[in-house]
């Protein structure tokens, strides 16, 4: 659709149709316009993992199930399929920092004022630091993985990594950590087309109703509690159950 | 090796705001112009769909409207005894790509600058002495008056729409709007917002306080609205994905709503897109610019010659454009001479998170323009005498979200994660609102922009290096408003405060404003500014540069709404070089 309209529109300008650039995009006398056209993230299902190794997303799992665990006010991170949807975000542009400046040198010695400095990749920085955990707990405790921990132990060791304070073989445990923790919040918060926040556990949580566009009538009503149920790009779950609409 | 296109009248460098609305007041006269812009085309029912729109992953978490670091990035240090490292990943600000540049993503808050503001430094001068500048300043008066812009704010306002109350009309005081604000010609174009629930309290806190809301001018509209082009634009509807989004109702003013359909339109406007102008061609005396050169998405270099050549870029990247090209000698702090990169300067932010018992704030209801805001602390609207500082801020209840992978709040001393984190973020969500600064940046020596000595963008040019820190006036001002803030937010009803200082070096991961100014400033001397009074080159006069690069110093408000004044300003200006072209202004 988009390559019609621009040789349409490069030949309605005589001049460019002979010499004009052919990389370029003309836009002359009319819109662009594709109607209708849009590019809606591809809708993620559960299934086998993209990128996660088996022992990987087993750690993974262990660890989300950790940071927003299923508890008295409901299920976590798990169960909205937290592992899912960082996996297919580290198959996809994310996972390989694309669209990011990775051109070297990089510092060995940063000031904390100027960001992510490291090379590694969320790929990378998943597959070495899960690996380098996976050492360390099977080291440390008898030849136990991350996931074969008790939740008394894992909360311990999290909370090391997250201050920095273990010291994985060859990994920093707080790069681990954070990226962890962030990915897990993105996923219990994203809309479920990324395949987390599974039935909106994350926007229920919290009372984000999520996609609905116009709240007119909540600005109209100041502190009151909104009654409608969270709605996704998708729609929401009761749809396909043809519960009431 | 570059292939030589036929002659254009006006090539523009980049399709935002300035570029569009330039493009379109020049093409209506006859003139051929072109103008190229390195990001894609974007438009509202093609790539702001509804069912596609509202999606905070996709947009404001992996940022998909922004310019991307591979594409150009700066690299930054606090001091100049720093050595600079990139951007890898845009934090602090975010600039935009493609047609509508950041007038696309932008929250819409559209402000006049005070009349104060543009003689800041004699007004300074004049109320409190020479001595009461802070050190190392280069604080300039602006080449204009806020009276010569009125005509030009007024007209951009009426090209957006924008929904305000007027506090000052023709010097007649009008209930409720900013008491503070110069004479303005007439009332906003529309009525303003509806307020939430925060700017409810906000507003009769302040009250009572003796100081004096009033709500924010803003680009998202309150009612339909057909603009001074023709364009038409819908009411806003409270949906909470404004700011780093497109809007799928057509009521963000943005170029997309407000030029695009008339620029279009015009049988002597050509646009290109996914073209990346390398540099600004000049002839061999170095006075006058021959056109430009770009590269298309294929790699091929074309030069495109033009008798006048507009910049109209992101107010960072017109600077770089001016450094690589050689037009004007770049600024060094060493000697405080050169003037290229020069008073570059940025926005303070500070306030204060307010925790409520018992409120159901629903910030998912909320637009990038929602707030109510006091200017009693702002500019010079206040006695500075005791205080030690220059400038002022803006106070601010607004509502623009409630989206949750960015915005899920816990009282100060909750764990990151666990039960208990989870707990506090479900009770917490709904009873948290904040009472914000947004305050002006003074301009300092030491604080400027240059080429990085080491990193390059992918076509080879050397990537722009930014200096800059916030001096310790500005620290104090922030402190002072955080205070101001706190207050206010106490008086609203809150059990708990935290009050967020301006603390630390300036850091480029967390996302604070994308209001960057200066660099390529306007003045009424050639020794201390690249642009005269009309946003010409003083070195190379049919070069114009428009954008907040053009800002001495920066002000307790956004941007855009100067940005925009600028341009019209500009405009008439550039009418008259055509009609005579060479220097407007002797330097």
């Amino acid at each position: 659709m988009r390559h019609t309209t621009r040789r349409q529109l490069l030949s309605t300008t005589a001049l460019l149709a002979l010499t004009g650039p052919v990389g370029a995009r003309g836009v002359s006398e009319a819109l662009p316009r594709a109607p209708s056209a849009a590019f809606p993230p591809g809708r993620v299902t559960p299934g086998p993992y993209v990128f996660f190794l088996p022992e990987e997303a087993a750690a993974v799992d262990a660890i989300v199930a950790r940071l927003i665990p299923a508890d008295s006010m409901g299920p976590g991170a798990l169960e909205a399929g937290c592992t899912v949807f960082i996996d297919r975000q580290l198959a996809g542009p994310y996972g390989g920092h694309d669209g990011l400046y990775m051109e070297g040198p990089f510092s060995s010695d940063p000031l904390p004022s100027q960001g992510i400095q490291s090379p590694l990749t969320p790929r990378r920085q998943y597959r070495d630091g899960l690996a380098a955990l996976g050492t360390y707990c099977r080291a440390n405790f008898g030849g136990r993985d991350f996931a074969g921990l008790n939740p008394a132990e894992q909360d311990k060791l999290l909370s090391g990594m997250e201050k920095g304070e273990v010291a994985l073989p060859g990994f920093d445990s707080r790069m681990l950590f954070q990226a962890v923790h962030a990915n897990t919040m993105e996923g219990f918060f994203a809309d479920p087309i990324y395949g987390g926040n599974r039935d909106m556990i994350g926007w229920q949580l919290v009372g984000f109703p999520g996609a609905r566009y116009d709240y007119r009538d909540v600005i109209a009503n100041p502190d009151q509690p909104y009654k409608l149920p969270p709605i996704g790009l998708l729609g929401r779950p009761g749809w396909d159950r043809a519960e009431v609409p | 090796m570059s292939r030589r296109l036929p002659r254009k009248d006006v090539a523009v460098i980049g399709l935002g705001w300035t570029g569009s609305i330039l493009s379109y007041e020049l093409a209506r006269t006859g003139l051929d112009v072109v103008a190229i812009e390195r990001g894609p085309w974007r438009d509202t029912a093609t790539d702001f769909n509804i069912g596609t729109a509202p999606d905070e992953l996709r947009y404001a978490v992996r940022q998909e409207l922004f310019l991307r670091p591979q594409q150009e990035t700066q690299t930054t240090r606090n001091t100049l005894s720093q050595t600079a490292l990139p951007i890898r990943k845009y934090g602090s600000y975010l600039p935009g790509n493609g047609v509508g540049g950041g007038g696309l993503h932008w929250n819409g808050q559209t402000w006049r600058f005070l009349p104060d503001d543009f003689r800041i430094r004699s007004h300074t001068i004049e109320r409190y002495g020479a001595a009461f500048l802070p050190p190392d300043n280069t604080i300039q008066d602006w080449p204009i008056g806020y009276d010569e812009l009125e005509p030009y704010y007024d007209k951009f306002e009426y090209l957006l729409g924008i929904s305000g109350r007027a506090g000052n009309i023709g010097g007649r005081i009008q209930p409720g709007g900013n008491s503070f604000e110069g004479p303005r010609s007439r009332e906003y174009p529309t009525p303003p917002m509806t307020q939430g629930y925060a700017q409810t309290l906000f507003t009769k806190a302040a009250t009572d306080k003796g100081l004096h809301p009033f709500p924010r001018p803003s680009a998202n509209l309150s009612t339909a609205y057909t603009n001074s082009y023709g364009c038409r634009l819908g009411p806003c509807t409270y949906c909470g994905f404004c700011e780093w989004f497109g809007c799928a109702n057509y009521s963000k003013s943005t170029p997309q709503t407000c030029v695009l359909p008339v620029l279009v339109r015009e049988k002597s406007f050509e646009a290109r897109t996914e073209c990346e102008v390398t540099r600004v061609n000049l002839a061999k005396d170095g006075k006058t610019a021959t056109g430009v050169t770009y590269v298309d998405a294929q790699g091929q270099e074309w030069e495109q010659p033009a008798d006048l050549v507009l910049i109209c870029a992101y107010a960072l990247f017109n600077v770089r454009m001016l450094l690589i090209s050689g037009i004007g000698e770049p600024y060094d702090p060493a000697t405080n001479e050169g003037v290229v990169g020069r008073n570059y300067a940025y926005q303070t932010g500070s306030g204060s998170t307010a925790y409520f018992e018992d409120a159901l704030f629903n910030p998912f209801a909320g637009a990038g323009s929602l707030g109510v805001v006091v200017d009693d602390y702002n500019s010079d609207n206040f006695d500075h005498a005791k205080l030690g500082f220059v400038g002022g801020a803006s106070i601010i209840s607004a509502t623009s979200n409630g989206r949750p992978i960015n915005y899920h709040p816990t009282p100060p001393g909750t764990p990151a994660w666990g039960s208990a984190w989870k707990k506090a973020v479900a009770e917490t969500y709904q009873r948290v609102t904040t009472v914000s600064a947004m305050g002006s940046v003074m301009s300092y020596r030491g604080n400027y922009l240059d080429l990085d000595p080491t990193y390059k963008d992918p076509l080879g040019r050397p990537l722009m290096r930014i200096t800059f820190d916030y001096q310790e006036n500005e620290r104090k001002m922030a402190n002072f408003m955080a205070e101001r803030c706190d207050e206010i937010a106490r008086a609203m009803g809150a059990k708990q405060t935290s009050i967020n200082r301006l603390a630390g070096p300036w850091n480029v991961t967390r996302y604070q404003t994308t209001h960057n100014t200066g660099g390529a400033i306007m003045g009424n001397d050639a020794k201390t500014s690249v642009l005269n009074r009309y946003l010409q080159s003083w070195d190379v006069p049919n070069v114009f540069v428009q954008g907040a690069s053009a800002f001495p110093q920066n002000a307790g408000y956004n941007p855009t709404g100067t940005v925009g004044a600028l341009t019209y300003w500009s405009l008439d200006a550039i009418k008259a070089y055509l009609k005579s072209p060479g220097p407007l202004v002797r330097a």
